[in-house]
């Protein structure tokens, strides 16, 4: 360790200039804003850019297809009716397995948060079972429940329930010790307790793992829809690829760009909806 | 009603927080209870009301409860333990909701709560938009809601500043003065308690035994300006004769851990 030179005693910095200076300010940058307009101004360049390569030649169209191209495909599927044949195959799976699971999360989580047995045994089996990529489990499941519909629920059931198992637990845990004294010491019934103050208490780190569980079952979804499936955008993705038609395999994957999205925005609502206290 | 706990010990495993503690609230009476931090004073309070079990002693209710009483012994806070996603109307009649209650009575009673405390032009508001006196308040207007025979106040004015500690101080007496309610008042705070209290314990560094119990016969309303702290400063002198020597001694315990 070097030490730097210390200040010898009675050398103080001589006074140059009585004459007066502004304070030169030091507290600028460190602030990043967005500004919605850039964004979008971005967003069509890339598109134009993009466009006018396919459009020169310069990207061969099997590589990348033109913007133009995937909205052709997007439209053909749209005409065709099978657009909406794979979207509502895709959202039916999604709201399925992503609801059954995050109704058994919730469950599990809030009972791991309150009680020491369900918390003694359920916690170790969560933390051993948390790891496991459930896309695993997938061929599993196909022999448990057939290559129908019931698996490609489950793979999504499981991987959204171990992250809102999580995310509940520990919103639950964190909530402060002292609100649920107030609660006892008002004499309130447990079931009351555990609505009007444990449960709205843990409400942002369990909104907080709905994005996260939302974006893993949109990954398991197109997984499981490369397995034995008709219909669904994941087996849209895959036979594209299959005949190399790159066209129809990038609107497939707008289109799950654009359920993200949408899942986002529609998250974000909730979160404005039901925290508007904080 | 009167609180009545007797030879009270309070031990957390094998440390003992408080020994053979006697302690008498009466009726109509503010009683404080002053005592170095770490001395047993929330142990003490979470006995009376029930939310602790003592190792030894017991604590008893006695005498009939004050008309229309939902919790007879009720706690304010020193953290106020509102809930932010309710707003202080919410807060209010958060204790009243597991009561079966016509829904004017409720009403009624939210908004007498309210207007007792200050709070009717805030009621809509949400607990982040409140300063800290006004959060106390509501959560002394959500302990007058249900009512209580006896209040339990465990350092309700520590978290706040020397002003608002004031202000709220006024406001207490002025309740008192008005529904003479029984109350005990935790504080390690000596003007509190002489401000407040018509009785002060004073418990000895950990464990905590009863020291010394001193009544403060100057009544409530007259113990400000000029008159009444001359009044009071032999009382304070000895009060901070007795809490000093402990707190100074906690002080260097606490330091040597
Ligand atoms: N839950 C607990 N477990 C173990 N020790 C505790 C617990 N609560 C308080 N104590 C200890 O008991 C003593 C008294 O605590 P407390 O009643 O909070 O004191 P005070 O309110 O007078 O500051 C302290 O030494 C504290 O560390
Ligand atoms: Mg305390």
């Amino acid at each position: 360790m070097s030490e730097g030179p210390l200040p010898k005693e009675g050398t103080a910095a001589p006074t140059r200039q009585a004459a007066s200076r502004a304070v030169p300010f030091r507290g600028g940058g460190f602030a990043p804003s967005s500004h919605r307009a850039a964004a979008w101004i971005a967003f069509a360049a890339v598109i134009a850019a993009w466009q006018f390569g396919s459009s020169m030649g310069y990207i061969h169209p099997l590589t990348l297809p033109s913007p133009e191209e995937i909205l052709t495909a997007l439209a053909d599927l749209a005409r065709s009716g099978d657009l909406w044949r794979h979207l509502s195959a895709s959202l039916g799976r999604l709201a399925m397995g992503w609801s059954l699971g995050t109704l058994a999360g919730l469950a599990v989580g809030l009972a791991l948060g309150m009680f020491s047995i369900a918390r003694s045994v359920g916690l170790p089996f969560v933390s051993a079972l948390f790891p496991i990529p459930k896309i695993a489990l997938l061929p599993l499941f196909i022999i448990w429940f057939g290559i129908g519909e019931p698996s490609k629920v489950a793979t999504i059931l499981f991987g959204v329930f171990f992250p809102t198992v999580i995310n509940t637990y520990s919103g639950v845990d964190n909530v402060a010790r002292s609100l649920i004294r107030m609660g006892q010491s008002f004499d309130m019934p447990t079931r009351d307790i555990v609505f009007k103050v444990v449960f709205p208490g843990a409400m942002p780190a369990i909104l907080s793992g709905f994005r996260i569980s939302a974006s893993i079952a949109i990954v398991l979804l197109v997984a499981a829809e490369m397995i034995g499936a008709e219909w669904g955008v994941g087996a849209l993705v895959l036979a594209a690829g299959n005949l190399m038609q790159t066209d129809y395999l990038i609107a497939g994957v707008v289109l799950l760009s654009l359920i993200g999205l949408t899942i986002g925005i529609v998250l974000s609502r909730l979160e404005a909806l039901l925290l508007r206290w904080r | 009603m009167e609180l009545r706990a007797t030879g009270i010990t309070h031990k957390y495993d094998d440390l003992t927080a408080l020994e053979a503690v006697d302690l008498h609230a009466r009726e109509g009476e503010i009683l404080a209870l002053i005592g170095p931090s770490g001395c047993g004073k929330s142990t003490l309070l979470g006995i009376l009301g029930g939310l602790l079990q003592p190792s030894e002693g017991r604590v008893e209710m006695q005498g009939a409860l004050p008309e229309g009483c939902l919790n007879p012994l009720t706690y304010v806070f020193q953290d106020f333990a509102l809930l932010p996603w309710r707003s202080v109307r919410g807060n209010v009649r958060l204790p009243l909701e597991h009561h079966q209650l016509t829904s004017d009575e409720r009403r009624e009673r939210v908004e007498d709560a309210l207007a007792r405390t200050g709070l009717t032009d805030f009621a809509g508001a949400y607990v982040r938009q409140l300063s800290g006196g006004m959060r106390q308040r509501v959560g002394i207007a959500r302990a007058l809601a249900v009512k209580p025979a006896v209040l339990l106040m465990d350092e309700p004015l520590s978290a706040l500043d020397a002003q608002t500690r004031n202000l709220l101080m006024e406001d207490f007496v002025g309740l008192w003065l008005r529904e003479k309610l029984t109350a005990v008042y935790v504080t390690h705070n000596l003007d509190e308690a002489l401000r407040l209290a018509h009785r002060v314990v004073v418990l000895s560094r950990r464990p905590g035994r009863v020291r010394e119990e001193i009544i403060i016969d100057v009544p409530l309303d007259e113990r400000q300006g000029t008159a009444g702290l001359l009044e009071l400063a032999p009382l304070r002198e000895r009060l901070w004769a007795l809490i000093r020597d402990e707190a100074q001694t906690a002080e260097l315990e606490l330091a040597d851990v």
